[in-house]
């Protein structure tokens, strides 16, 4: 499907939030830091899939790239132009090249306007035509999506929540642009409804030779549309790799955790194993850990090198990449082993 | 003898648009120590039915009909004050969103006291021990000095965690959970699910566990009810459910997982919405969406009978002959369920 060209770089991208306390004199308490450090390329014509749990930073990464955010540090790369902080008719031209849909299908949509000037509004901004063509060209948009073309005017709570998220893909769709961030787009949805969803995103990618940033939580939703997938936790990236190697073979204990913390909708299969149930919550990204952010919840915790050394995102394979000084060595792996192999390794 | 027997249970709600028939003629049971899930999308009519058996509902819109059979009680019958003391000690509930189910103004150790002191006469310092005894058995760390914190200094996980405890300190003999995890990530969600199994056993009580997600039915459940348009579609154990679903609607819920799909297949999903509930379709509320539709689903509503006679606790509400259901479900399935992952 992809070509190998990366489309789109991200290099050490960073979005740190200040807190501030005082109402005329801000000062600057500390620093929720979202996104700390994330490099990652996107080919044209592929899918990357972004997971995490909420907090890990990923709505704010996809902010970043479409330059809804303006990154406190890093660079983004657009097809080899540098996007970080470019401004004005330049920051213009780019926005026709990458879209973005929406995870709430009901907040995403002004609830005053008909889908016609929904849809079309991007169109218009652009001056991509005139008023007729603009309508022909909408009513053609609704067609693709699986809308019905008369439904040109109507308003947004006319329809139900799958049908309004195809009206949100077909906004994203109006300029033909290059690269469509998805965050979260079928989570709000229905499984009988997200499976239709996702089956449009699929052939449209195919029709219009499209590149998708995926964000997603669930996993197996990620899986089914991705080439490639990133597991975020807190602000960092913490492996890479494609959909077999992530799924097959997990290195990082965070990412394993996260695969058997997930429902198997197969009885016999869910009630054999024994899933990695980590302990704990998320911690603040306010204060995020020193060195591997994963290690107070870590099953292989190892004291003085996970607590002390930040371990880098490493090949460890092919294009499988995973930040950890003690990668998992087989999977699915027992509690006993799981620390074992941490041991037997230090 | 069943725990919960529920016999032809109808909700109706009377809004400006006209009436909504939200849950109209449910059955099922519910055994001692067992889980009950109730699965289906939104609006088909499953938390609507957990209200109705709690009394939840606002009386000056609502009429309820039918029966829910609890220890020889008819729940719907009982005058409000008697309901009052079945509510949170016999019967539970946990809801959906732990962030806005907490009263913020109080201490956690607040909330769980009153709990307790509403339905038993004891004293602040027994009820606080109780209290404390609960937040342990849920694993929250430092119970001791969480009890004077609030809830905005609990994670999300952790006030779901503080929810299951408040449900959980009068010893219940049912728990009726309204999608306790789908507000919180897959490792929460894991945590709190091993934490309901496990206090299930513990105090032997019976869950009901309403649910759109069928991974986390095949985790826990013991028996599945699945509901489509306020109707029963199927009712059964897991395995029924799982390895010989004989209703064209669970096979779409199950074809349309994306964990169950071949490698770089499309999905299948059901087509369509679900309909609105002002005006239902006529007959089987599913043949506008069914790829199987024929001549009796458009007029007849077909009843909820067993698949077989050597099955009788495995029911559906379709028009299809049992042996082609059975052939269909076998060549659907059997792709899907081969694969271990």
């Amino acid at each position: 499907m992809s070509n190998g060209e990366p489309l789109l770089q991200i290099e050490d991208l960073e979005k740190h939030f200040p807190i501030t306390r005082g109402i005329i004199f801000q000062k600057e308490i500390g620093r929720v830091r979202a996104v700390d450090g994330v490099s990652l390329h996107v080919n044209k014509g592929e899918t990357l899939g972004v997971v995490g749990e909420s907090g890990c930073g990923k709505s704010t990464m996809a902010r970043c790239i479409m330059r809804l955010l303006t990154p406190t540090g890093g660079r983004i790369m657009f097809e080899g132009q540098d996007i970080t902080t470019i401004r004005g008719d330049a920051l213009f031209k780019v926005r026709r090249d990458m879209m973005m849909v929406f995870q709430d299908p009901y907040a995403s949509l002004n609830p005053r306007k008909r889908v016609g000037a929904i849809v079309g509004e991007a169109l218009e901004v652009h001056k991509m035509g005139t008023d007729a063509e603009i309508k022909r060209k909408v009513q053609e948009l609704l067609d693709v999506v699986g809308l019905n073309p008369e439904h040109y005017n109507r308003f947004p709570h006319e329809f139900s929540g799958g049908q309004r998220q195809r009206i949100g893909v077909a906004r994203a769709l109006a300029v033909r642009p290059k690269l469509i961030v998805c965050d979260e787009p079928v989570s709000a949805l229905d499984v009988s409804v997200q499976a239709q969803i996702l089956n449009l995103l699929k052939r449209l990618q195919n029709e219009f030779d499209l590149t998708y940033v995926f964000i997603a939580h669930d996993l197996d939703v990620v899986r089914h549309i991705s080439d490639r997938v990133a597991v975020m936790y807190l602000g960092k990236v913490v492996e890479l790799g494609d959909g077999a190697q992530l799924y097959n073979r997990p290195l990082h204990p965070y990412a394993g955790a996260l695969l058997s913390a997930v429902p198997i909708p197969n009885p016999n299969v869910a009630r054999s194993r024994k899933p990695i149930v980590l302990e704990g919550d998320v911690p603040s990204p306010i204060n995020p850990p020193s060195a591997c952010r994963f290690h107070p919840r870590c099953p292989r915790f190892q004291q003085g090198t996970c607590d002390v050394e930040e371990p880098l995102l490493t090949e460890h394979d092919r294009g499988h990449q995973v930040a950890c000084h003690f990668p998992l060595e087989t999977w699915p792996m027992s509690d006993l082993r799981l620390e074992q192999g941490s041991v037997a390794a230090s | 003898m069943p725990l919960l027997d529920v016999i032809d249970l109808k909700t109706h709600f009377r809004t400006d648009d006209g009436i909504v028939h939200a849950v109209d003629g449910v059955s099922f049971r519910v055994d001692k120590g067992k889980t009950l899930a109730i699965v289906g999308e939104s609006g088909s009519g499953k938390s609507v039915t957990c209200m109705t058996i709690m009394g939840l509902n606002d009386r000056r819109s609502t009429t309820s009909e039918g029966q829910a059979l609890f220890k020889d009680r008819d729940l719907l019958q009982l005058p409000p004050d008697e309901m009052r003391k079945v509510r949170g000690s016999e019967i539970s509930m946990i809801f959906q969103d732990p962030m806005t189910s907490l009263n913020p103004v109080y201490t956690i150790g607040n909330q769980l006291r009153e709990a307790v002191m509403l339905h038993e006469n004891v004293s602040k310092q027994v009820a606080n021990r109780r209290a404390l005894e609960m937040l342990k058995a849920v694993a929250i760390p430092r119970a001791e000095t969480r009890l004077g914190d609030y809830p905005h200094q609990f994670s999300g996980g952790m006030r779901q965690r503080v929810m299951i405890a408040m449900a959980l300190i009068n010893n219940p003999d049912l728990l009726i959970a309204d999608e306790p995890t789908t507000a919180l990530d897959v490792t929460t969600q894991a945590q709190i699910l091993k934490l309901m199994n496990q206090l299930r056993r513990d105090f032997d009580s019976a869950i009901i566990l309403v649910t759109h997600d069928l991974g986390v039915v095949a985790e826990t459940a013991d028996d599945v009810l699945v509901m489509y348009a306020a109707k029963a579609a199927e009712v059964g154990g897991y395995e029924d459910l799982f390895y010989r679903p004989e209703h064209p609607y669970t096979w779409g819920l199950l074809n349309s997982l994306p964990r169950l799909a071949a490698e770089g297949a499309d999905l299948k999903p059901i087509p369509g919405t679900p309909p609105s509930l002002l005006r239902p379709p006529s007959g089987c509320r599913f043949h506008l969406r069914c790829p199987y539709v024929f001549e009796p689903c458009i007029p007849e509503v077909p009843e909820l009978l067993p698949v077989s006679d050597d099955d009788p606790d495995h029911k559906v509400a379709c028009h299809l002959a049992h042996d082609f259901r059975e052939r269909e479900a076998h060549d659907l399935l059997h792709d899907l369920m081969a694969e271990q992952r």
